[in-house]
């Protein structure tokens, strides 16, 4: 076990955790933030996707030693009532069908668009095909994304 | 009353949520739909829920709440199915919050999510039950106005007595309407008079969902609640003999390793109690992580299984069926299956004298297709939580049918049926797994056994490689055609691991005057169940392949082909009991020649595969728009057509049929399982190939043929026919037919040579 100090969606926090843990279950098990999803446990589905220092990276394989002192974003921080403009996008193309890996999706999302706000279908391709929807949402994702990207 | 702490803030509505029903239920879903939870708080207790039938609840100052019955998993029920209530309700469906039913088949019906039943099978239970409600809310208002109940009419919510001028809320009346006995015989709307059945709604928890909120059971936390983990034999045709779990108790956060029997010798199991492994090494722990971990450094003996004798009851009857033992691998199963292939088989259906047509053909075509198992690989893996003592039982989670495997926890339990209390979470995926229950049985006997309230979960490996597949399948296809090219013989005969695809009286029979249809099954111990169209998603993938080489052999036009046949089927049919309607059959083909453009030349860009089923009573056809992209084959856009009766919910069903298409393409390119001495060689999503955004079509046209036709399936006929409009179009990209399933295979395999 070791101590951390973990900023997580603004909020700094110290843990005392084995330092191998991955960050997926350090917020699920430990912080109860559970919009961050078990899917694949080894970066392969991006359920867990979270953003670090802005980027999109993948949780479950992201011990909590790496995290420390990082600035670490999950979907419970995007916004206070899911009215950040990529979770309006997803609402108003009512993207999701069982919903389990939308979370996901909208932080490889969010993290796209926060860099770069209107993307190349080509670039959209490259972020989001580490995020997979097994309801097969991709068509309605695209459309939430390019909405989202030309209102910013 | 259990005590849930749930992550983010919750007040008190989680713990008033005691029905006026008397039924004990933690609502962790909440209410659902525009109506923040704040609202809810003060008005939301138990003895101000008016219960007007068992789905309909109206407060005295008018919330009215609609419940769910039945289990959601992403087709949308949780909002269509309410939807179908609001309008026969006639209330205002904005203002309407939506709420998960309990399991409770007595009040809420048969609450079974799978073989495209939802909608169907709740169609008229929830008109009746909204038109019941609406005319004891009309009764109430006419007893307090002294006036003729006929004379009271409705709107969006408010009653009025037009003579008089009075009106008021369905709140105002509430209270006394829910005294007022059930009518019976309740008069429907006429369906061209619908406003909310017909218009699109959001999902009514679209909002929880993008905010990640705790909507799956895997997100829950139960005071007390422990982790348990199940280590499964590495390979079909093993099981435990021994273990040493000395090192992985020493293991942080570590309670308990033991094994349990799941069931006792003899159990008759129903159909759905379908389990791959019968002895269980348990490993129960503080959390995920750590009993992750402590699996690990488990020291497991494991042995081959015997030939073992499962007996399965059902309405059916009660059979036997012998589980074979042995190390199975994929190369053996393709062995197997081409010299069952040569066998007699079992004869399902014939007209005519075929023999005697293939013998005196001119020309025969002969196609033979095979499809790989298949994971159903949801993406919330297979988890429930258990809280089970010797009085009671609570099991909390995604399943697909409380109502089928409530009697076999009460076998298993030893518990009355009133005893065990099922709770349906928000599933993250079912496909046709989540109707069996193993993983609930398996935990409803780990909480009894280590005392405590459990959730077991299923790491992606275990999900993956524990069984309950898509079977293994082939089918030879072939066609007799005379001098002149008509289509004078049809023969298919289908095979599989361990059960037959053929649907004997679907198109093209009935077409044909002579037709037979031939199965035969190798028995494995490679657990199989339902998975999306069972049966139908190989059969549409093969006969429609089939039927398009057909096509080209006789120098017709693929849709044209198929018009004449359902011409034929429908003018002069052939034989008894052919399981189509030929005009709703050409209805979706005919819409769909106008919606792709399928004469239209500027359309010639693209290598087009076309492919139409029936199956779940509904009607599909898809026209797959093939180019090429950085060399390889890419679904650009897919035109899709559905006659599946009314649409309750059009935005909604739009987006199942997108999905349903993408499925179909992920796993004719990429999908499929194999096995090498019994142990499954992908274990998780770096080996098991699923398709990703970027091999997704950029665009899927959706349209559905308007009629008033009682609602049919939607979630799984618009999935079978996607494989053969991919392979057909595959065909005209690459000039190569396709009939080993997954396709992309080949595609790899032709680069590498080039």
């Amino acid at each position: 076990m070791a101590t951390f100090n973990l900023d997580i969606n603004g909020k700094k926090q110290t843990l005392d955790v084995d330092p191998k843990t991955p960050l997926l279950w350090v917020l699920r098990e430990h912080l109860k933030l559970v919009g961050t999803k078990y899917g694949c446990g080894i970066a392969q589905c991006g359920a867990c996707t979270v953003h670090f220092e802005g980027n999109a990276v993948r949780s479950c394989s992201l011990p909590v030693s790496a995290a420390a002192n990082k600035k670490i974003t999950t979907i419970e921080g995007l916004s206070e009532n899911g009215d950040h403009p990529v979770q309006k996008a997803w609402l108003e193309h009512d993207v999701a069908q069982c919903g389990y890996c939308q979370t996901g999706q909208i932080m490889s999302a969010t993290a796209l668009l926060n860099k770069n706000a209107n993307p190349t279908d080509e670039q959209i391709e490259a972020a989001m095909s580490g995020n997979i929807c097994r309801c097969g949402t991709y068509v309605r994702i695209r459309e939430a994304i390019l909405s989202a990207s030309s209102k910013k | 009353m259990e005590k849930i702490n749930t992550s983010f803030s919750r007040r008190s509505f989680l713990k008033s949520s005691v029905l006026a029903s008397g039924g004990l239920m933690i609502s962790f879903s909440g209410l659902s739909k525009y109506m923040p939870e704040d609202n809810i708080k003060p008005i939301n207790l138990a003895d101000e829920w008016n219960e007007l039938t068992g789905y309909i609840k109206i407060t005295s100052d008018n919330i009215i709440k609609i419940l769910n019955p039945n289990p959601e998993f992403g087709q949308n029920v949780m909002t269509s199915l309410p939807m179908i209530v609001a309008e026969e309700l006639d209330v205002d469906w904005k203002k309407v919050v939506v709420e998960m039913g309990p399991h409770d088949n007595v009040k809420l019906g048969p609450q079974f999510t799978g073989g495209s039943n939802s909608v169907r099978m709740y169609w008229k239970p929830l008109r009746e039950a909204g038109a019941a409600a609406r005319q004891m809310l009309r009764e109430a208002a006419a007893q307090t106005w002294h006036v003729p109940m006929d004379e009271v009419t409705t709107k969006a919510g408010m009653l009025y007595h037009e003579k008089s001028g009075k009106s008021g809320t369905y709140g105002d009346f509430a209270t006394l309407a829910a005294a007022i006995p059930i009518p019976k015989g309740v008069t429907l709307k006429d369906i061209k008079s619908f406003n909310v059945v017909g218009n699109s709604s959001k999902n009514v928890e679209g909002l929880k969902i993008v905010t990640g909120k705790p909507l799956f059971a895997l997100d829950h936390d139960y005071e007390g609640m422990l982790i348990a983990m199940i280590e499964h034999p590495p390979a079909f045709g093993k099981k435990l003999k021994s273990f040493d779990a000395s090192e992985a108790l020493k293991m942080p956060g570590i309670k308990d390793v033991f094994s349990l029997k799941l069931y006792e010798d003899g159990y008759e199991q129903t159909g759905f109690d379908t389990r791959t492994f019968n002895d269980l090494l348990v490993v129960v722990g503080n959390t995920t992580w750590e009993v992750m971990n402590a699996r690990k450094k488990l020291k497991v003996t494991w042995e081959p299984t015997s030939d073992t004798k499962e007996v399965i009851g059902g309405f059916r009857g009660k059979t036997e069926v012998i589980i074979p033992a042995g190390l199975e691998s994929t190369s053996s199963h393709l062995e197997k299956m081409t010299e069952y292939a040569k066998k007699p088989a079992q004869q399902l259906r014939k007209d005519g004298d075929p023999e005697t047509a293939f013998a005196n053909a001119a020309q025969i075509l002969e196609r033979t297709y095979t499809a790989p198992f298949l994971a159903h690989n949801c993406m919330e893996p297979m988890n429930y939580f258990a809280h089970v003592t010797d009085e009671k039982a609570l099991l909390i989670g995604p399943h697909q049918a409380p109502g089928w495997i409530e009697p076999t926890l009460a076998k298993i339990l030893n518990l009355p049926p009133d005893k065990i209390e099922i709770q349906m979470t928000r599933m993250g995926g079912g496909f046709g797994l989540r109707a069996y229950g193993h993983y609930l049985t398996e935990a409803a006997l780990i909480s009894r056994k280590v005392k405590a309230p459990v959730k077991l979960v299923y790491s992606r490996e275990d999900d993956m490689t524990y069984g309950i597949y898509r079977p293994m399948y082939t089918a030879t296809y072939r066609a007799a055609l005379d001098a002149n090219k008509n289509i004078i013989a049809f023969h298919v005969k289908g095979g599989g691991i361990p059960e037959h695809p053929v649907h004997a009286n679907r198109f093209p029979a009935g077409a044909i005057d002579n037709y037979l249809a031939e199965g035969w099954a190798i028995p494995s111990n490679i657990t199989i169940g339902a998975f999306r169209a069972p049966r139908s998603n190989f059969n549409a993938a093969a006969e429609q392949s089939f039927l398009d080489e057909l096509a080209e052999m006789v120098g017709k036009d693929p849709i044209e082909f198929r018009l004449e046949l359902l011409k034929r089927a429908k003018e002069n049919p052939v034989g008894k009991n052919n399981d189509y309607d030929a005009d709703r059959y050409v209805g979706v083909l005919n819409l769909l020649k106008e919606k792709s453009g399928w004469n239209n030349p500027e359309n010639k860009k693209y290598s087009r595969g076309v492919a139409a089923y029936f199956c779940h009573n509904s009607y599909a056809a898809h026209v797959v728009d093939i180019v090429k992209k950085d060399g390889q084959p890419y679904v650009e856009r897919v035109f899709s057509v559905v006659d599946c009766g009314v649409v309750i919910n059009p935005d909604a069903a739009v987006n199942m049929v997108q999905g349903a298409v993408v499925d179909g393409i992920g796993n004719a390119f990429y999908g499929g399982l194999t096995h090498k001495d019994g142990a499954s060689e992908q274990n998780n999503f770096n080996r098991y190939r699923m398709i990703r955004y970027k091999e997704a079509p950029k665009k899927i046209d959706v349209s559905f043929v308007k009629n008033d036709v009682d609602p049919t399936g939607l979630g799984e006929p618009p999935f079978p026919p996607v494989f053969a409009a991919v392979a057909n179009a595959l065909y005209k990209n690459t000039g190569k037919r396709f009939y080993d399933q997954p396709f992309g295979k080949f595609i790899e395999l032709n680069r590498q040579r080039m």
